[in-house]
């Protein structure tokens, strides 16, 4: 029971304290999972980060049911789950009661002012993070430069980017 | 109620990449659809949602679904934007324990996962335009990466230094371009 709990918090936290969608919760997620709790290895949690680019949902909540599962089974996948959107729900609840008076509050503008490039750093330096972790070779530098390019400059789809790097995959190694 | 939580199990079901991806189709439904909003109002909820902590989505949805039945109408479309993504992922999860014992996994992940960098990387291109070229934007980007980047502490601390920066520090900074 201790681990439901401690994997609903550490879920908890995550998503409450998660600005700007999508990437910016990476670097939460993985120094949680791989460097505190070491619930996954680096591999597998970059997998997972794949996985959740060609399934459907937020990653955080794909992440979250993965890692749940894989530590505690049905049980471990809800409280992981239910965890990382509690905050979100239980904030997005109590402001629509105040929905008039909290919108124009100029404390929240500001607030972007300093979050937006923060999330941009802790974007940067999860992307770093994977690279070092998994570019060993020219190969998988390779494979990293394609994908950048592909999707900057061809706006290719990022489920046809992952789909294509895959088949690089079992072709180089 | 039903109906509401079709469309938002609808919506969870069919947008991949999560976040953004779901806005269109949410606005869709809701306002085009079913007109159970105003495009302005719309417009205000997805402003406040993007003010919150946590996935988009999950605010998105809680904050109409309160609008149009109260607090039950949250739970139901908050639900709904999560069961598609969970029990996908839940099937994910069982087989691909067996299926990592294949080579041919194997080799197709370890192609996936340099991607996965890049990927990442093409984020911070996207999210440059939201951000006005000041000497307070690039402290607060350097700041970041010093601290998760390379001490590798806690994101928490960067979004709270980030958070009280922005509005008690920016308003005070003359290095505005």
């Amino acid at each position: 029971m201790a681990i439901i709990i401690e994997i609903f918090w550490t879920f908890f936290k995550i998503g409450a304290f998660s600005f700007g969608g999508g990437y910016a919760m990476i670097p939460f997620i993985q120094r949680e999972i791989v460097s505190v709790h070491q619930w996954l290895p680096k591999e597998e949690f970059i997998d997972v980060l794949a996985i959740s680019q060609v399934t459907p949902g937020p990653i955080a909540t794909n992440a979250s049911t993965y890692v749940g599962y894989k530590i505690a089974g049905l049980l471990g996948a809800f409280a992981g789950t239910s965890g990382v959107i509690g905050a979100a729900f239980l904030l997005a609840l109590f402001i629509s009661g105040r929905f008039e008076k909290v919108k124009h509050l100029p404390q929240i503008k500001l607030m972007f002012k300093g979050l937006r490039p923060a999330v941009l750093g802790l974007i940067f330096s999860a992307g770093l993070t994977v690279g070092f972790a998994t570019v060993t070779s020219y190969k998988e530098l390779g494979i990293a430069c394609f994908s950048f390019v592909s999707i900057v400059k061809f706006k290719m789809h990022p489920i046809l980017t992952i789909a294509i790097s895959g088949c690089m995959g079992l072709i180089l190694f | 109620m039903m109906k509401l939580f079709g469309i938002f199990f609808k919506i969870g079901l069919f947008t991949l990449g999560g976040g953004y991806a779901m806005v269109p189709v949410i606005e869709e439904e809701i306002v085009e659809k079913n007109k159970w909003m105003s495009e302005d109002e719309f417009l205000d909820v997805l402003a406040m949602a993007q003010s919150l902590p946590g996935p988009l989505a999950v605010n998105t949805a809680t904050f109409v679904g309160y609008r149009l039945k109260k607090s039950r109408g949250a739970v139901i479309c908050c639900l709904g934007t999560v069961m598609p993504s969970f029990l996908i992922i839940l099937i994910i999860a069982s087989f691909l324990t067996g299926l990592y014992q294949n080579p041919l996994v194997i080799k197709f992940f370890m192609g996936i996962r340099p991607a996965v960098a890049g990927l990442i990387l093409t984020a911070v291109f996207k999210l440059k335009k939201g951000i006005d070229a000041s000497l307070f934007s690039i402290v607060m980007v350097l700041m970041a990466i010093a601290c998760v980047g390379i001490m590798a502490w806690s994101p928490i601390i960067v979004i709270l230094v980030a958070a009280f920066s922005g509005i008690y520090i920016y308003p005070h900074t003359k290095w505005r371009v």
